[in-house]
């Protein structure tokens, strides 16, 4: 017998029992009064599929979704990480109003709703940027063009380009602000001493910060950022209410075309789980293992 | 020894709020001299020798390091804290760097030495503090007294004109106090001017030149060792000696 098991003790047990019952009692109700037919067997399709006619595997809907939200995580992970580093030596610089600007930035962000965030930075400024630089004809011409398929390795369908950018960006700006808190706080957790032995060699300002502090600070900021990366792969979600293809907008799709509800939703569930949860297993041990 | 004065403090006083830190203090330091500075701990000791190299800004009177005037965000304090050498009590390495590279951080960014340089000079100091075989390890892996003799090799590194001491070993086991004393014995026999705040009074009597007890915030008596721990003229000064010369 397991090990765990003999250390169960009765209010472990009564515990389990409940929770099996609420379980059970779930079932039954989408068995028996949902009157819900499940066609588990139609999922694989719409994660891969076989094409007879041409006699090769494609990537259907979710599996297209999954790959966008690891890209926009990527694409948006780097972008948080620069944009926040930016902002984080922003909030304890010496000067006022830079200070004040962060601040105003991260407090706004703190205070606000996500998905309002999001249709605000969507409509006011990634929209803006996205006519303001042309992209929608340029990656019309790309999809065109016969270097496509390694554009749509990086960046998915082209066509799509600009709804990808305009995600990407949207959620940078967002998780800045939290990357932005974490490098805050790891500059300020490097010893005063540290900075005053910088200082007492001679060192500016910018070389205490750049040669000192930093490196200190963001080897300490580590496991947090780790952390905000997975809490970034699951805000990817929120982006799929500004129609970027990733793997919640895939499956909505697929709900409304084939009726699929609980299939699908469970299916996607279970990738963002395994991404995330694989992460930070990941994370953890690379954290254990310097 | 020549008598040219290196460090000149006429009157400073600094405050932290309404503690007054240092209260009318004046000293003169001259090239080549060995100063100990003592007195029971919140006197002031290790807030004027901030003060030297600027780490603390004295609010009144005048401060002059080598003819320079000392003030609040003086253009030259980084030109003037590259020739004076300070030592931490906390040492103060950079945990990120290795030894090695400790030591050449300051002479390749600030002096702009080429590596090869830097690394020549790194190597002379690091067999002067006598741990060259640590040059690449990382500071955490250095006992504590290996740990001040490789901070007293990076402030040596930057061949400073003044070298500071902020109780160099007040945080170290006992049995390391005697490593780092005598690196610090070594130097002063080189001729290095230095202001050493401690309490070992030992060291004060085998290197000083002047002695200096302060008590909240005031210069007490400034008088030479000989006289100093035989027959200091405060009774201050002497209650003090009593104190921890007993154990």
């Amino acid at each position: 017998m397991p090990s765990f098991i003999t250390k169960l003790r009765w209010l472990d047990w009564l515990i389990l029992v409940i929770l099996t019952g609420i379980v059970g009692y779930v079932v039954i109700r989408v068995e028996g009064t949902l009157n819900y037919e499940w066609r588990w067997e139609l999922i694989p399709d719409y994660i891969l599929r076989y094409r007879e006619d041409r006699g090769e595997w494609f990537a259907n809907l979710l599996l297209q979704g999954l790959f966008a939200t690891i890209r926009i995580s990527i694409y948006a992970g780097i972008l948080a990480l620069i944009f926040g580093t930016v902002l984080g030596i922003a909030r304890v610089s010496e000067n006022l109003t830079i200070r004040l600007l962060a601040r105003t930035y991260l407090e706004l962000l703190r205070n606000i709703p996500p998905v309002v965030i999001i249709f605000i930075f969507f409509f006011f400024l990634s929209q803006q940027l996205i006519d303001a630089l042309n992209l929608n004809s340029w990656s019309r011409s790309i999809a065109r063009s016969d270097s496509a398929p390694v554009w749509e390795f990086f960046f998915g369908e082209m066509r799509r380009f600009p709804s990808l950018v305009s995600g990407v960006l949207v959620l940078a700006m967002f998780e800045a602000a939290f990357v932005g808190e974490i490098v805050r706080a790891g500059i300020q957790s490097v010893p005063k001493g540290q900075r005053e032995a910088a200082r007492a060699i001679g060192m500016s300002r910018y070389q205490e910060m750049r040669f000192i502090v930093m490196p200190i600070a963001l080897r300490k900021v580590v496991p947090p950022m780790a952390n905000q990366f997975i809490s970034l792969i699951k805000d990817t979600s929120i982006i799929s209410l500004i129609s970027v293809q990733e793997l919640t907008y895939k499956t909505v799709e697929l709900v409304a075309s084939t009726r699929l509800i609980f299939e699908a939703w469970i299916t996607t569930a279970g990738f963002y789980f395994v991404l995330c949860f694989g992460l930070s297993m990941l994370f953890r041990r690379l954290e254990k293992s310097p | 020894m020549s008598k040219e004065p290196i460090i000149v403090a006429q009157g400073i006083g600094k405050s932290f709020g309404d503690f007054k830190a240092l209260t009318d203090v004046s000293l003169t330091v001259h090239k080549g001299e060995r100063v100990v500075v003592c007195g029971p701990s919140g006197s002031g000791k290790s807030t004027l020798i901030r003060c030297f190299n600027g780490l603390e800004n004295h609010d009144t009177g005048h401060l002059t390091i080598d003819g320079a005037e000392l003030y609040e965000d003086a253009p030259h304090i980084r030109q003037l804290r590259q020739d004076v050498g300070m030592v931490f009590q906390q040492f103060n390495l950079f945990p990120h760097l290795t030894v090695l590279e400790n030591l050449i951080i300051g002479p390749m960014k600030v002096r702009k030495l080429s590596r090869a340089q830097a690394e020549t000079t790194a190597r002379k100091y690091l067999e002067r503090v006598r741990i060259p075989e640590q040059a690449e390890k990382r500071p955490a892996q250095l006992s504590g007294g290996q740990q001040q003799r490789v901070a007293i090799a990076r402030a040596l590194c930057m061949e400073p004109r003044v070298m500071l001491f902020d109780e160099p070993t007040s945080s170290l086991d006992p049995e390391m106090i005697g490593e780092v004393l005598d690196v610090m014995v070594e130097l002063a026999q080189t001729g290095m001017t230095m202001v050493v705040v401690t309490h070992e009074m030992g060291f004060a009597r085998k290197v000083a030149d002047k002695m200096v007890f302060m008590e909240v915030g005031r210069i007490v008596e400034i008088s030479p060792p000989e006289t100093f721990f035989t027959n200091p003229a405060s009774a201050r000064a002497r209650m003090f000696l009593d104190q921890i010369l007993e154990h």
